[in-house]
C-alpha cells in the first residue's frame, strides 16, 4: 500500500453559477520516501491538489488514503490532527507568525500536539540546528532574510516528524541563489528518506525531483516516473483517466 | 493546546497591542468600578440608616400619636375626641399584655413650642424637652453616662430635675477640646423657660459609628484651629457632628419627669364643662413588644384598648419603625437598582467594546488563524484562543476596575456625610468581578465562533 493513494478524486466549485472542475477524476499513488514535484501553470489545479492532499480541503468526490487513514471523509477535527501529525507545510510566503520569535514559530505545531514546554524547546532547537539557524532562535521573522525565513518554515514543517512535507512554490519568493540553497536542502532531506511533494509552476525547479506530475485543467496531463520505465531512463507515460 | 499556553498567548497578544488593549479594558474598568462604588455607596447609606433606626428605638417600639384628622365618618365627633391621656396608659398597662413598658410622654418640640434653657447667660433652644417616665430610657434607647436617671420618686414628687444630652451641655457649658469626658455639669442648675432644674444626669454622646471614628481621629490628630471670625449658629441643618438627624435630636434633648412637665409647663390645659380640670393631653405613648413577630397582634390589641377608652373615636395613629425600615429598604432597593442598571449599562458598553476589538483583531489576524490551522490547530483551539483573549482583557479590566473602585470610593467618601460613608463589601467586589468575566466571555463568543469557522485555505490566502 502506497503512503498516499488517490482514487478518482474531483473537486468541483460553483463560482457565480459556473461549475469549475478544479480537479477532475485524479488517481495517483505516492510512496514513502518519494520526492515528487507537481507542475502546472497557474489555475491548473495543482494548488487544489496540494490542499486536498494536505488535508486543508476535502474533495467533492473520490477517496484518499494517507498512511492507512481515509481522509476524504474525515471530520474537521480529524483533519486538523492529521495536519498536525502527518503533514508539514512550506509556503511561498513563509507564513511565519510575525509576533513570535523563530523558536516559538518552530514550536507552534508541537503546542497543538500537546508536547510539554521543555521537550518542545529541545526539539525546536534540534530542528533549527538542522537548518543552520540555531543562533537565530530569538530573532523575529522580520529580522531574517527570505531564505532564512524559509528555513525556519521548513524547520517548523518537520518539527512533528510528519510523513509528508508539502512545499508550495517554496522558492517563488526568493532570489535564484537562495532558491537553489533551499532546493538543495529539500534534496538533502529527500536523501534522508523524507517524502516531499513540491508544487511549482517552474519546470526547472521541478527538474530536481525524480518524479514529476504535470497537472493541466484539473487532470494529470503527464507523468515522469522512474518506476514506470526502468531505473535508468525516465519516460513520459500517459495517464489513464 | 494546553490551558496555560492559551492564556500565555492571550497575554502576549494583549501586550503586543498595549494601548488598544488598555482602551478596550477601560470600558470594563469603568463598569466594574461604577458597580463597586455604587454598591459601596448604597451599603454606606444602609449602614447609616440602620444605626439611626436602632437609635430611634429599634423595630420593637410602637408609638401611638394623636391624630387630629378623624376618619370621614367620625368628623362630627371631633369635639368629643379625648386625645391621648393618662387613662389610656393605665388601660394599656392592664389591658394589653403583648406590650410592656407603656410610657407616656409630653414633648415640647423646638419647632412647635420653643423653650429656652439658660445657664449663666448662655442660652440654648433644646430640640426637645420631654416629660416622661423613667422607662423612657430604655424605650428611646437612651444611655446615661454620668449621674443618674430620675426615679419614680422624682416622678411622684414632681421634682425639678432634668437629664440632658451632650448637645445641651456643649451649648451651655462649652464643648471641651480634646477631652473625652468633657465638662460633667451634674448638680448644676439650669433654667428652662425661667424655671430652675437641677441636672442629675447626662446621656452619652450619640453618634454613628463613622462619626465616632472621625471624632476619635480628630482627637488623636488635632487639627489647626479654624480662622477666627464671628461665631454664629449655623442652625440645625448644619453639621454639628453626630451625623444623622436622629443623633442630633437625641443629643439636644432635655428629659424631665412627666409629672414635672405637666405641673410646670402644661398645667393650664383648660377647664372642662363640668368644672374639673381637663386631663392633660399626652404627646404620645411609647411601648415595646417582646418579640418582633408580635407586632401586628400587639398593634391590634393596643387599638382595641384605645378604641374603648376613646369611645370608638379613632383619634390616634400608630407609628412603628417598621414603616421606616420598610421605607429604608425601598430607598435602598431603588438606589441599588438604579446604580446596578447604570453599572450594568457600563459593563455592556465595555463588552461591546471588547467584541468590537476582538472582531477587528480577528480580521487582522485571518492569516495567522490560517497558519495556526495549517499546522494543526483545531476549530476548538482557535475558538478557545479568541475566547481566552477576550476573557483575559476583561479579567484584567475587572481587576483594574476593582482597584479603581477603591480610589473612587475614597473620593466619594470625601464628600458624603460621615454616617453614610461608603463601604466596599467583598460581595460587591466578587459580583463585579464575576460580571466582568461574564461580559468578557459573552463578548468573545461571537468573534471566537467566527474565527474558528474560517476555512484554512481562505484564511491562508487572505492578505
Amino acid at each position: 500500500m502506497a503512503l498516499l493513494e488517490l482514487r478518482n478524486v474531483s473537486k468541483i466549485y460553483t463560482l457565480g453559477g459556473e461549475v469549475i472542475r478544479a480537479l477532475d477524476d485524479v488517481s495517483l499513488d505516492i510512496d514513502g520516501g518519494e520526492f515528487v514535484s507537481v507542475i502546472g501553470p497557474s489555475g491548473s489545479g495543482k494548488s487544489t491538489l496540494m490542499h486536498i492532499l494536505g488535508c486543508l480541503d476535502s474533495p467533492t468526490h473520490g477517496t484518499i488514503q494517507l498512511d492507512g487513514q481515509m481522509i476524504h471523509s474525515a471530520s474537521a477535527k480529524q483533519l486538523a490532527h492529521i495536519r498536525n501529525q502527518k503533514i508539514g507545510f512550506v509556503f511561498q510566503f513563509f507564513n511565519l507568525l510575525p509576533k513570535m520569535n523563530v523558536l516559538q514559530n518552530v514550536e507552534l505545531p508541537m503546542i497543538y500536539a500537546g508536547i510539554s514546554g521543555a521537550r518542545r524547546r529541545e526539539r525546536a532547537m534540534e530542528m533549527l540546528k538542522m537548518v543552520g539557524l540555531e543562533n537565530r532562535a530569538r530573532h523575529r521573522p522580520s529580522q531574517l532574510s527570505g531564505g532564512q525565513q524559509q528555513r525556519v518554515a521548513i524547520a517548523r514543517g518537520l518539527v512533528n516528524d510528519p510523513r509528508i512535507l508539502f512545499a508550495d512554490e517554496p522558492t517563488g519568493n526568493l532570489d535564484s541563489h537562495t532558491g537553489e540553497a533551499i532546493l538543495e536542502l529539500f534534496r538533502e532531506l529527500s536523501t534522508k528518506g523524507r517524502t516531499i511533494i513540491l508544487v511549482t509552476h517552474d519546470p526547472e525547479i521541478a527538474a530536481v525531483t525524480s518524479r514529476r506530475i504535470e497537472i493541466r485543467d484539473g487532470k494529470i496531463a503527464s507523468q515522469v516516473d522512474p518506476r514506470l520505465a526502468g531505473l535508468d531512463r525516465v519516460a513520459t507515460a500517459p495517464v489513464a483517466g | 493546546m494546553s490551558f496555560w499556553n492559551t492564556i500565555g498567548s492571550g497575554l502576549r497578544e494583549i501586550w503586543a497591542y498595549k494601548f488598544r488593549s488598555l482602551l478596550t479594558m477601560l470600558g470594563i474598568i469603568l463598569g466594574v468600578s461604577a458597580l463597586v462604588a455604587m454598591s459601596a455607596l448604597v451599603k454606606g447609606m444602609e449602614n447609616g440608616t440602620r444605626e439611626a433606626l436602632v437609635a430611634a428605638g429599634g423595630l420593637e417600639k410602637i408609638r401611638v400619636e394623636p391624630q387630629y384628622e378623624l376618619p370621614a365618618h367620625q368628623r362630627h365627633l371631633l369635639d368629643q375626641a379625648p386625645g391621648l391621656t393618662m387613662e389610656d396608659v393605665y388601660a394599656l398597662e392592664s389591658g394589653a399584655p403583648l406590650v410592656h413598658q407603656v410610657t407616656p410622654a409630653v414633648e415640647q418640640y423646638r419647632y412647635r413650642e420653643p423653650m429656652v434653657a439658660t445657664y449663666k447667660g448662655k442660652t440654648v433652644e433644646p430640640f426637645l424637652v420631654m416629660g416622661s417616665w423613667p422607662a423612657v430610657l430604655e424605650i428611646n434607647e437612651h444611655v446615661i453616662e454620668h449621674g443618674r436617671m430620675f426615679a419614680d420618686l422624682d416622678e411622684e414628687q414632681a421634682s425639678s430635675v432634668c437629664v440632658i444630652g451632650t448637645g445641651i451641655r456643649d451649648e451651655l457649658f462649652g464643648e471641651p477640646e480634646g477631652d473625652e469626658t468633657g465638662v460633667v455639669p451634674i448638680g448644676e442648675t439650669i433654667y428652662v423657660n425661667g424655671l430652675p432644674f437641677t441636672i442629675i444626669g447626662m446621656f452619652e454622646r450619640y453618634e454613628s459609628e463613622s462619626a465616632k471614628k472621625e471624632r476619635e481621629f480628630r482627637r488623636l490628630n488635632p487639627q489647626p484651629a479654624e480662622a477666627a471670625g464671628p461665631v454664629r449658629s449655623r442652625g440645625w441643618g448644619g453639621n454639628r457632628g453626630g451625623g444623622h438627624f436622629i443623633f442630633r435630636m437625641k443629643n439636644n434633648t432635655i428629659l424631665i419627669p412627666l409629672s414635672t412637665m405637666m405641673l410646670k409647663f402644661r398645667g393650664m390645659n383648660g377647664i372642662s364643662s363640668t368644672g374639673e380640670a381637663a386631663p392633660v393631653r399626652l404627646s404620645n405613648l411609647n411601648m415595646k413588644i417582646s418579640r418582633i413577630e408580635d407586632l401586628e397582634p400587639a398593634i391590634q390589641q393596643v387599638r382595641n384598648v384605645l378604641m374603648m377608652t376613646h369611645k370608638g373615636i379613632e383619634d390616634f395613629t400608630f407609628r412603628t419603625q417598621e414603616d421606616w425600615a420598610e421605607e429604608i429598604q425601598n430607598v435602598i432597593r431603588n438606589a441599588r437598582l438604579s446604580g446596578g442598571v447604570i453599572a450594568g449599562i457600563c459593563l455592556i458598553v465595555g463588552g461591546i467594546g471588547i467584541m468590537n476589538i476582538m472582531l477587528a483583531s480577528i480580521s487582522e489576524r485571518v492569516r495567522e488563524i490560517g497558519i495556526r490551522k495549517s499546522v494543526g490547530a483545531t476549530n476548538l483551539d482557535v475558538f478557545v484562543q479568541i475566547l481566552v483573549e477576550s476573557t483575559v482583557i476583561s479579567v484584567l479590566g475587572g481587576i483594574a476596575g476593582i482597584g479603581t473602585s477603591y480610589a473612587l470610593v475614597g473620593l466619594i467618601a470625601s464628600f458624603t456625610p460621615t454616617d453614610n460613608s461608603p463601604v466596599v463589601t467583598l460581595n460587591a467586589v466578587s459580583i463585579a468581578f464575576a460580571f466582568s468575566v461574564g461580559v468578557g466571555i459573552l463578548a468573545g463568543l461571537y468573534p471566537a465562533i467566527r474565527a474558528s469557522r474560517l476555512h484554512p485555505i481562505q484564511a491562508l490566502r487572505y492578505d
